[in-house]
């Protein structure tokens, strides 16, 4: 699918926070804007909803503990019981240790698989970048655009925020 | 939204102490006094002493307890005595932690905490008081030693039918020239850095400039490396030492932990509680979340260096190292069993499940109770770690909430009084701005 952009350069953070507040308030809807780097307050300023990835951290951590408490009431309680240290055969405290890396380790194993896998950042996959100098020293507003957008406007809205150029792109794979 | 447009110009703020507000704290020392003579009271006719004979027998159970043979003083005076140990311990090294706080920031160049900074500062107004308390509670507890076995006379003596070959070689460390000494330099260290932070914070407010939180940062670097030594000796000292016999490589970490969260947490509560009362008016969600997150980390660190000590012990079950868990758990007719897992259900599991979500820690209800919650839960954690060793099976609580009010009040009073006498806000603190415009 081919879409089309107008990508609006912007020299600097603050202006371009600004810029995407007012863009934004003047009624125009953002596709994305890439920078080199993370901004404070881009995300509110995009509108962009809280991730809900830490609701699914807390179920992965439930099943990373209870994987783990299972595991070892199993092996050391009934599968193969030994006695060890003069403790009986399911000795809790015994248990937090490993239940407590467990917990961690299906956490963040989870978290980080789910979110390369929504990001879509899974091997052999090419990330389109509208503009190859927003992995260096610009910052990228890009603006999806259809046949009602009145460019021109848009133009100027853009460099009446501080872009210093508005270019227009089309893009396949998005 | 985005805080980087809207530039409103931050003013001093003065905090109002109302006679009313007073009276209430003076209203908390007087509930405090009442409850404090009807426990007395209560103790001295003896009023629920019948189980005291099985108590008793249970009592040589417990191997290796200290001291059952001496004991001069009758038990409503020794929970007197020790109860105002147990508190001064306690309200003493919250307070410090006012000043710990505070270094910590500046040596991280920290900037979100500057708008609280007056509260972390007026924390620590209890520090001069709760040290000279301090000295004058243990030379209390001398008279007929009710707090500290080793002080007993002929203890580290031979030829006395007192003699503790044990005690005895730890009498390098443990006499009363050097405990003493110990005790006042570390309160002096406590003291002059706290009263040095103040006074050069106060000297920015009114001169400006960086120069300040230059100094600043080299004092809190000073004042941490010695904390972090005082902090540790003085929780063998003050807490460990109580039990005599036992030692624990844990121990500093575990009263470092608890009085650091408890701090926190008073941080937290007076923040909201200035909130409310319609001061602090540029502190926003932002803040409390950050010190939300705090709490609920350092609840996890408490917890964690509980377990460690708790583990090891439980896992080695050396006689000598094990007796400290014995008498909690199940000892003494099992009186301290309920407290044993009541501490790490207020301190550990009712934190780390309410303050999980980001929403729980910027909402200042859920944040009230959680720091009210640590509060009370180290009262008694440091209620589980003086009280059995010292009572024994004598403990009680009428006494001991007697004293933690009257605490309470002249705490809130001091604080409070320090916290009106300069602006809520520090106006020319370099880092001002961006605690300001602090978002997370």
């Amino acid at each position: 699918m081919t879409k089309r952009f107008a990508l609006g350069i912007f020299e600097d953070e603050d202006v371009l926070l600004h810029a995407v507040e007012n863009v934004r308030e003047a009624g125009v809807k953002i596709y994305e804007v890439f920078t080199p780097f993370p901004i404070h307050g881009m995300d509110d300023a995009l509108g962009i909803e809280r991730s809900r990835l830490p609701i699914a951290a807390f179920f992965y951590g439930v099943i990373g503990l209870s994987f783990a408490l299972w595991l070892q009431i199993y092996t050391l309680g009934f599968d193969w019981p030994m006695i060890i240290g003069g403790k009986p055969h399911i000795a809790l405290p015994a248990f937090i240790p490993v239940a407590f890396e467990l917990t961690v380790f299906f956490c963040c194993h989870g978290m980080v698989i789910t979110f390369y896998t929504i990001s879509k950042l899974y091997p052999r996959w090419k990330t389109p970048v509208l503009d190859v100098r927003s992995t260096d020293d610009k910052f990228v507003v890009a603006i999806e655009l259809n046949e009602k957008t009145d460019l021109n406007h848009l133009t100027q809205l853009l460099r009446a925020n501080g872009a210093t150029e508005v270019n227009e792109k089309e893009m396949t794979k998005f | 939204m985005a805080t980087l447009t809207h530039h409103e110009g931050v003013t001093a703020e003065y905090l109002e102490v109302s006679s009313g507000t007073r009276k209430k704290f003076i209203m908390i020392i007087l509930a405090g006094v009442l409850l404090l003579v009807v426990g007395l009271i209560v103790a001295y006719l003896g009023i629920g002493e019948a189980h005291h004979e099985g108590a008793a027998a249970a009592h040589g159970a417990t191997a290796g307890h200290e001291g059952t043979g001496h004991h001069g003083s009758p038990t409503w005076l020794k929970r007197l005595i020790v109860s105002l140990w147990h508190n001064n311990v306690y309200f003493t090294g919250v307070s410090v932690i006012g000043t710990v706080f505070m270094a910590i920031q500046y040596v991280a160049y920290a900037g979100w905490s500057v708008l609280i900074k007056r509260v972390y500062e007026a924390l620590s107004a209890w520090v001069i008081p709760g040290g000279i308390l301090l000295v004058v509670i243990f030379l209390l507890g001398l008279i007929n030693h009710d707090i500290f076995h080793w002080t007993m006379p002929g203890i580290m003596d031979k030829a006395s039918p007192n003699y503790d070959r044990l005690i005895a070689g730890k009498s390098g460390f443990l006499n009363l020239g050097f405990y003493l000494g110990r005790m006042v330099v570390f309160i002096a260290i406590w003291a002059y850095f706290t009263k040095r932070l103040r006074d050069l914070s106060l000297a920015e407010d009114l001169n400006g400039g960086t120069e300040y939180f230059h100094k600043c940062i080299n004092v809190s670097a000073l004042f941490l490396v010695l904390y972090a030594v005082s902090s540790s000796i003085s929780a063998w000292d003050w807490v460990m030492s109580i039990d005599t016999h036992w030692f624990s490589t844990m121990f500093g970490w575990y009263v470092f932990a608890s009085w650091w969260v408890s701090g926190i947490a008073a941080i937290t509560l007076c923040t909201i509680l200035l909130k409310q009362a319609g001061y602090l008016r540029w502190v926003t969600a932002g803040h409390l979340h950050d010190l939300g997150k705090y709490m609920f980390g350092f609840s996890i660190f408490w917890t964690y260096v509980w377990f460690s000590q708790f583990m090891l012990i439980w896992y080695a079950n050396l006689p000598e190292e094990s007796v400290y868990f014995n008498q909690r758990l199940g000892g003494f007719n099992g009186q301290y069993t309920w407290l044993f897992f009541f501490n790490l259900l207020i301190n550990f599991v009712f934190p780390f499940l309410v303050l999980m979500t980001r929403d729980a820690k910027r909402q200042m209800i859920m944040l009230k109770i959680v720091t009210i919650a640590i509060l009370i839960g180290h009262w008694f954690d440091f209620y589980l770690m003086i009280m059995p060793a010292t009572m024994q099976e004598n403990n009680g609580f009428i006494i001991e909430f007697g004293v933690a009010l009257v605490f309470l009040g002249s705490f809130l009073l001091l604080m409070t009084k320090r916290l009106a006498q300069a602006s809520l806000v520090p106006l020319h603190h370099p880092f001002l701005d961006e605690s300001v415009h602090h978002t997370t």
